[in-house]
């Protein structure tokens, strides 16, 4: 495959950055985008140029490092995470422009590469239970509902990647914020810090500096995972609960 | 592991109001504000039984309640609640604008749409539009000051006045088919908002908003529609 490629390249959070234009031949319709980045890198560092910073780990879809804007949808628009999008969603010939996540919540650390630590403060807020350590208990002493326990699995299932932030007209966190909160909140485990749960990290993702949600539906449209909006609305109803049980968040 | 607490310094002002709150203010003045809607939208179908019914009915919404309770009581109650409610949903609206512009200052140079509506984008100008609207409709059904109608008009008169100029019918047409949609999106919105809607109800809550939108601004509509192609005068 041939490929016009159009990059944000941004030295670091100090300057300005920009749209510079590559041309790749001889791609594989099989490798995934990842893997074609890495192509470009190395004929980048043959020539002497410097690499295009990008985020990634796993590169199996499960650890939400990846996500990078591309033509526009988060993650290209697939349903999947960009290390699992493969050249073959492409056409020969294609232009695809590459840009990383866009929120002052993330900031640009270099090129695609943004810092979603903002992500870990909501979590620090309230994204736990606190269990005594020591021998795992009996599995039967605690029955969960087959219904609830598959639908806190499906809000589980949440990578953290950024995408429902990225793809947000808003530029807001409440489906993340909402996949936690009701994977939490569905599970018995996570019924004695319910009401704190909600208040402290719906306080810390303002905090942040995210956007409110309007409901528009683009975060589930385009997350990897398929995390519904339902979650949104078990956020908002567990915090119009906690706040008529008059809960405060932590200062 | 450290805690940076950059975040908390880089946005003081915004974040005092709970976001989810604004979004509640927001849900429940439009509630209020649809509720009222149904009512007048049903009240102005009397000028389909005639001049001196509408005019009749006009009248009543001033004396009723009397002896028992003075002039213009519920109408007076009805202004204050709906005022309340329109400052309410729009310091929530433009709040919550205010944060999403300061979310994210650099835009994309690429961005393609996946599920939004043209209603779910259209709500902050569409909004803004609708409250031009609702100033200007005021000015010339309830005040009469930009009514075409001679001075001591009747309503009735105003009505007939100002859906026989087409311009003004056109207005009339276009503001009101933005705020169809604006309720298209809002009542689904306000559902969600309210912790009401689940992936079983989706469908549902989608479909009653719409059918509820169509029929009230079909409503609405088939008054001035109707002395504008000379059926009702
Ligand atoms: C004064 C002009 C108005 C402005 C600027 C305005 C603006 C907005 C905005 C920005 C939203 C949030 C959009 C979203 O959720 O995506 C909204 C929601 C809503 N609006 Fe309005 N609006 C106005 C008038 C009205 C009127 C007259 C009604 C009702 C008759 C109404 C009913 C609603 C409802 C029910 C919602 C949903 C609340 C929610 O999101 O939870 N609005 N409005
Ligand atoms: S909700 Fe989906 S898009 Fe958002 S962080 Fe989790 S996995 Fe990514
Ligand atoms: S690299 Fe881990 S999800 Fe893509």
């Amino acid at each position: 495959m041939r490929l016009t490629l159009r990059i944000w390249r941004q030295k670091d959070p100090s300057v300005k950055g920009t749209m510079v234009t590559y041309k790749l031949d001889d791609i594989s319709p099989d490798m995934s985008f990842l893997e074609m980045l890495d192509v470009l890198n190395e004929r980048l560092i043959m020539d002497g140029d410097d690499p295009v910073a990008f985020d990634h780990d796993c590169r199996e879809g499960i650890c939400g490092m990846c996500g990078v804007m591309i033509n526009g949808k988060a993650h290209g628009g697939e349903h999947t995470t960009t290390c699992q999008l493969h050249m073959r969603s492409f056409k020969d010939g294609d232009t695809i422009d590459v840009e990383p996540w866009r929120a002052s919540p993330f900031p640009v650390i270099k090129d695609l590469a943004v810092d979603r630590r903002a992500f870990d403060r909501i979590i620090q807020a309230g994204g736990y239970i606190s269990v005594p350590t020591g021998t795992a208990p009996e599995a039967h002493s605690t029955p969960v509902p087959k219904k609830d326990s598959d639908a806190a699995f499906d809000a589980a299932t949440c990578i953290g990647c950024g995408a429902c932030v990225a793809a947000c007209p808003n530029a807001s966190s409440m489906l993340f914020t909402a996949a936690k909160v009701t994977h939490l909140g569905l599970l018995p485990q996570g019924q004695p810090e319910r009401y704190d749960r909600v208040v402290n990290m719906v306080t810390q993702q303002d905090l942040e500096g995210f956007g409110g949600c309007t409901n528009i539906g683009e975060c589930s449209a385009s997350c990897p995972k398929g995390i519904s909006m339902e979650t949104i609305s078990r956020l908002n109803h567990d915090l119009l609960g906690a706040l008529r049980a008059g809960v405060k968040p932590k200062s | 592991m450290t805690v940076t607490t950059s975040g908390q310094r880089r946005t003081p002002k915004v974040a005092k109001t709970n976001s989810v709150v604004k979004k509640v203010v927001m849900a429940v003045s439009g509630i209020i504000m649809i509720l009222y809607l149904i009512a007048h939208m049903i009240g102005n179908l009397h000028a389909f039984q005639g001049a001196q019914a509408y005019n009749d009915y006009a009248t009543w919404l001033r004396t009723f309640g009397e002896p028992a309770l003075p002039k213009r009581t519920i109408l007076t109650v009805i202004e204050v609640v709906l005022t309340v409610s329109v400052l309410a949903h729009m310091w929530a609206a433009f709040s919550l604008w205010y944060q999403a512009k300061r979310a994210r200052p650099v835009g994309y140079v690429t961005k393609k749409a996946m599920a939004q509506s043209y209603a779910s984008r259209t709500m902050r100008w569409g909004g803004v539009i609708i409250l031009a609207f609702i100033v200007y409709h005021l000015l010339d059904m309830t005040t009469g000051t930009v009514n075409l109608a001679a001075d001591k008009s009747e309503p009735f008169d105003r009505l007939v006045a100002s859906f026989t100029n087409p311009w003004v019918t056109a207005f009339y047409v276009i503001a009101l088919v933005l705020l169809g949609m604006h309720l298209r999106h809002g009542i689904w919105s306000a559902t969600q908002t309210l912790g009401q809607s689940n992936r079983r109800r989706e469908r549902t809550v989608n479909a009653a908003a719409t059918s509820l939108s169509v029929l009230l601004i079909a409503g609405f509509l088939v008054v001035p529609l109707a002395i504008a192609i000379g059926a009702l005068r």
